[in-house]
């Protein structure tokens, strides 16, 4: 039956894939492309089966083997781990749809290996989400670490230096965090997740598992890029190509923010509440929301624009773990879904334009922009709208719970952020919504013209990922209480 | 009241949204294009009439959609207070459209598709705003409000206007993101968000501390739009926009918004046993009776005439806001009509500027010499709409007035009267002039010959039928609901259903 075996599947088929990928692109070019299509497309499909099977039957695990858990690797398929899952395979899967023309255009000769690494990414994030097991999840960290170095090294002319960086730093993250399953495997003798919860509260006490627990967050925040451990994410985004941005982006630090949570209230819980981790989350996601949003605004290129905002957006999140309260979490991981989804499509956009004008900058932008690819420009104004939070996008929902959880721990001033960080992102959004949508062009100062031959919206292959994008901000903004009440709410731990 | 299900609310939200796809896509045939604002006008229109009978029978048409955030449905209610602002917007979209169709041919403006379909989701979201049941409804079409007026504001995409539009980003968004975090405090104290007739936010739910941060951060979400204040500024620099979109933002869809959010604050949020106990009414009293002979005073001051209009808005607001904050049965009801009258006499005047800017190309006061021999039925109207203004019976500005005044002395203020009574001088103080420039003095001579490229409009006569025609029946629309208040839409017995239900909390 392989119903009981799908929360494995999805990592195993995007490996496969991955693998098979290369030596059949070798042959024929172009079949590499239809396996990383085919396995991400395997992988929504499965994601979405199955989210729908626990969500009726209750939580899944399989033990990989057939070893049992404390001994063998255990994989968990809960309601969260499956929406998380959704979310990294749905963006994808958009991606792997439109990444084919953008990377004939920036770079034609390695697409085979870029599908393959893609794959390996795609693959390590959702076995990082589907993992019971502390040091499996650590494997996966590094198999979706190492493709994304790849993924940035890809990029443009600066991109390996901005790979070297991020690489450096990612390794000091994913140290501190086999550090800390090392303490916590000398302290409890166990890896698996449950288990270590259950012998968590029976030690005489918690100097290890709290070495753990710190330098874990330490770790997974490196990698969610919090503030200040940021510092990879700006050039990385910037200097990777369109499509490596637009996989990276949207999910690469979303999972980091997923596995933070799964350590921090699933494996410690409430053992952990001596220790003021929340406090210092809150902290530096207010450091980091404010601080992207006014770097973002003083930034002349679009994808760092975005990238920085990725920062503040970030911020958002854990701001709503570091709540550690029912309404904070479902203000985070909902603004994993309404993130992935917009920053996705901001950066789908941003390829697009490159695609077309062959630049990224904002300021030569002007009003031929909007003239020439009205859709794409429509799209970004939608996902733009909702980065600023106003109704009816999805946005605007995040911004909603995230304000009720701070209004309930009666923390003013972070509610006084998110309404500041709020405008923050309209005054960098409505710059370049501005010249996309008013400037006139000008004789000396333009865009250098989008080839003659072909004038217009990007290919459909890269338009319609984008347009399905923009729509998703606007259903998941009508749907959320739909989704909060049945995926999210489910997902609660126990504990909050 | 009792309350059924009925899709019209619905509707007519949802029939001008649908018509602003339609003229997305009929953007190469204008009169396609015009024939979908029109229809949509006109079945908008229909469809609020048909509530106004039941909301009379004490009868509220309610539909709940679905669930916008756990815990709160998106809801719209038919209720006589949404019914009455719901009635004024879409009547006045009719004539609004008629006007906009005259006044951007005649002006051959550029984007004219975008203009139109703002437009009509600009009244989407107005008619959203009035028949909003609870209050995240009420932030979602009020934020939608202010994102469809932007690119009306921005229209003619010049330096001026953009930065125009800039302000009325910066002080609008403001705005929005703090009366979101009232409504999420509100729902966090409260469990519900339901607006009630007598409020549902007092001292058996909120420390009363906690009401009095409420009631600042709620007035200063509604006071940007309802320009009270010091929160006025963007309303005279967003001037810049085409006459007709002025027209619909200081009579029928902003500002008015921003008013119908303050009653529906004081009046279904908190309720006037909260208020008085906090005695909280009597400071958004002397901040509204400020505004209104501040701005009065300061309408003296401008050249330009639709500067001149802006100011006097910002004063007649002021009318409405006090008129709700001294919550007495004839106060509320007057504060009412005042939001209808104020609406079709000003819609007039801002008529009355665009037909001289399309016909004369004149925009300052100071030119107005004798152009009431050019264009006679024009400057009629701006006479009959300029004195209903200044409270001079038997217009509707006057019945209007006459509650608001009555309201101050149930109130047992008398200052409160004098300030209305001050205010009315001085809206004559500065609305006279201009009609004396226009009726008594002689024409100045044209010393210019090539002035513009629209020579053959430049002499004397009115402007074109579709300009004309809808200022007129504004101004016939004051002088007849001036001569009988409760003809045609039962805007004075509505008036007075509400302030029934604010004051008796609902029950009858």
């Amino acid at each position: 039956m392989i119903g009981e075996h799908f929360p494995v599947l999805i990592p195993v088929s995007l490996l496969v894939g991955a693998v098979v990928s290369v030596p059949l692109g070798l042959w024929r070019g172009s079949l590499s492309r239809l396996v990383a299509l085919l396995a991400t497309g395997f992988s929504v499909v499965a994601a979405g089966v199955g989210l729908r099977h626990v969500l009726r039957a209750g939580e899944m695990r399989y033990s990989l083997g057939g070893w049992p858990p404390p001994i063998g690797i255990e994989y968990v398929a809960d309601p969260l781990a499956l929406f998380v899952v959704l979310v990294v395979t749905g963006v994808g899967f958009a991606v792997t749809v439109y990444s084919k023309r953008s990377l004939e255009r920036e770079s034609p000769q390695n697409h085979v290996p870029f599908n393959a690494v893609a794959l390996l990414f795609l693959a390590g994030l959702s076995g990082m989400v589907m993992t019971g097991d502390l040091f499996n999840l650590y494997v996966f960290l590094e198999i979706a670490s190492l493709a994304a170095y790849a993924l940035v090294a890809a990029g443009e002319k600066r991109a390996p230096v901005a790979a070297f960086r991020y690489l450096v730093l990612g390794t000091v993250g994913a140290s501190c965090y086999l550090l800390g399953v090392g303490f916590l495997y000398l302290a409890t003798g166990s890896l698996n997740m449950a288990d270590v919860r259950a012998i968590l509260p029976l030690l005489p006490h918690y100097r290890l598992p709290f070495i753990a627990l710190c330098l874990m967050v330490i770790g997974l925040g490196l990698k969610m890029a919090l503030f200040p451990l940021h510092v990879w994410l700006p050039d990385a985004y910037t200097y990777a190509s369109s499509v490596g941005s637009a996989y990276l982006a949207p999910v690469g630090t979303k999972v980091a923010a997923y596995a933070l949570m799964r350590v921090w209230f699933g494996v410690f819980g409430p053992v952990a509440y001596a220790l003021p981790i929340g406090a210092m989350l809150v902290v530096a996601s207010v450091a980091g929301i404010l601080v992207g949003s006014i770097m973002a605004m003083a930034q002349n290129d679009l994808k760092r624009m975005l990238a920085y905002s990725s920062v503040a957006q970030v911020g958002y999140i854990g701001l709503g773990i570091g709540l550690a309260s029912p309404l904070g979490f479902i203000g985070a991981v909902l603004h994993i879904l309404n993130h992935a989804v917009m920053k996705a499509t901001l950066f789908l956009v941003s390829g697009a334009l490159a695609y077309r004008f062959g630049t990224t900058s904002i300021l030569p932008m002007d009003d031929r922009l909007r003239r020439a690819m009205p859709w794409t420009s429509a799209a970004f104004a939608v996902a733009a709208l909702s980065m600023i939070g106003l109704p009816p996008t999805a946005g605007f929902f995040s911004k909603w719970y995230l304000a009720l959880a701070c209004l309930k721990a009666e923390s003013w001033p972070l509610v006084a952020v998110i309404a500041l960080s709020s405008l923050l992102n309209a005054v960098y959004f409505f710059r370049v919504l501005e010249r996309m949508y008013l400037r006139k062009a000008s004789a000396e100062e333009r865009i250098p013209g989008p080839p003659a031959s072909n004038p217009g919206e990007a290919p459909p292959s890269m338009l319609i990922p984008i347009l399905i994008l923009g729509l998703g901000v606007l259903l998941i903004g009508l749907a959320n209480a739909w989704i909060v009440e049945k995926v999210i709410k489910l997902a609660i731990p126990s504990g909050l | 009241m009792e309350t059924y299900g009925s899709w019209v609310p619905v509707w007519a939200v949802a029939c001008s949204l649908a018509a602003s796809g339609m003229i997305l896509a009929s953007s190469r045939r204008p009169n396609l294009r015009e024939f979908w604002t029109l229809s949509a006008a006109g079945v908008k229109f229909a469809l609020i009439l048909t509530l106004v009978p039941e909301a009379l029978a004490h009868r509220v048409a309610e539909a709940r959609l679905f669930a916008i955030a756990p815990g709160i449905d998106l809801t719209l209610r038919a209720d006589p207070l949404g019914v009455f602002f719901a009635l004024v917007s879409s009547a006045l979209w009719i004539v609004t459209s008629c006007y906009s169709v005259g006044y951007m041919r005649g002006l051959s403006e550029h984007k004219q598709t975008r203009y139109f379909a703002c437009f009509a989701v600009c009244l989407s979201s107005t008619v959203g705003i009035a028949f909003a049941a609870n209050l995240l409804t009420f932030v979602i079409f009020y934020e939608m409000l202010t994102i469809a007026t932007y690119p009306l504001v921005i229209h003619k995409e010049t330096p001026e206007a953009v930065s125009a539009g800039r302000k009325y980003l910066a002080y609008t968004l403001t705005a929005g993101v703090v009366l979101l975090v009232a409504t999420a405090w509100t729902y966090e104290l409260t469990g519900t968000l339901e607006f009630r007739p007598g409020g549902f936010l007092g001292s058996e739910t909120a420390p009363a501390a906690t009401c009095v941060w409420l009631f600042v951060l709620f007035m200063s979400g509604a006071a940007v739009k309802s320009a009270l204040m010091p929160l006025h500024g963007w309303l005279p620099t967003a001037m810049i926009a085409p006459t007709p979109v002025s027209a619909l933002l200081h009579a029928v869809a902003v500002v008015k918004a921003g008013v119908f959010a303050v009653i529906r604050i004081v009046g279904f949020v908190f309720g006037p046993a909260t208020l008085s106990a906090l005695g909280l009414q009597t400071y958004l009293a002397c901040l509204a009776g400020l505004t209104m002979i501040l701005a009065s005073v300061l309408a003296f001051h401008q050249d330009n005439l639709k500067r001149r209009l802006a100011y006097s808005t910002i004063g007649h607001l002021s009318y409405i806001v006090l008129g709700a904050a001294l919550l007495t049965p004839a106060s509320l009801a007057g504060s009412l009509l005042h939001l209808a009258s104020h609406a079709t006499m000003k819609i007039t005047l801002f008529f009355c500027a665009g037909a001289l800017h399309v016909q004369l190309h004149k925009e300052k006061i100071s030119e107005l010499d004798g152009v009431a021999r050019q264009m006679p039925w024009t400057m009629g109207a701006f006479a009959v709409a300029s004195l209903g203004l200044a409270g001079l019976p038997p217009l509707n500005g006057f019945v209007s007035k006459w509650y608001l005044g009555l309201g101050a002395l149930q109130a047992a203020q008398p200052l409160a009267f004098a300030l209305f009574l001050l205010a009315g001088l001085l809206s004559a103080g500065y609305f006279l002039p201009i009609l004396y420039r226009a009726f008594c003095r002689a024409p100045q001579p044209e010393a210019e010959p090539s002035q513009t490229p629209h020579q053959e409009g430049a002499s004397g006569h009115d402007a074109s039928a579709w300009i004309t025609f809808p200022l007129l029946i504004t101004a016939a629309l004051s002088l007849i609901l001036g001569l009988f208040p409760n003809l045609l839409f039962h805007f004075w017995s509505l008036a007075h259903l509400v302030s029934d239900s604010i004051l008796n909390g609902g029950s009858p």
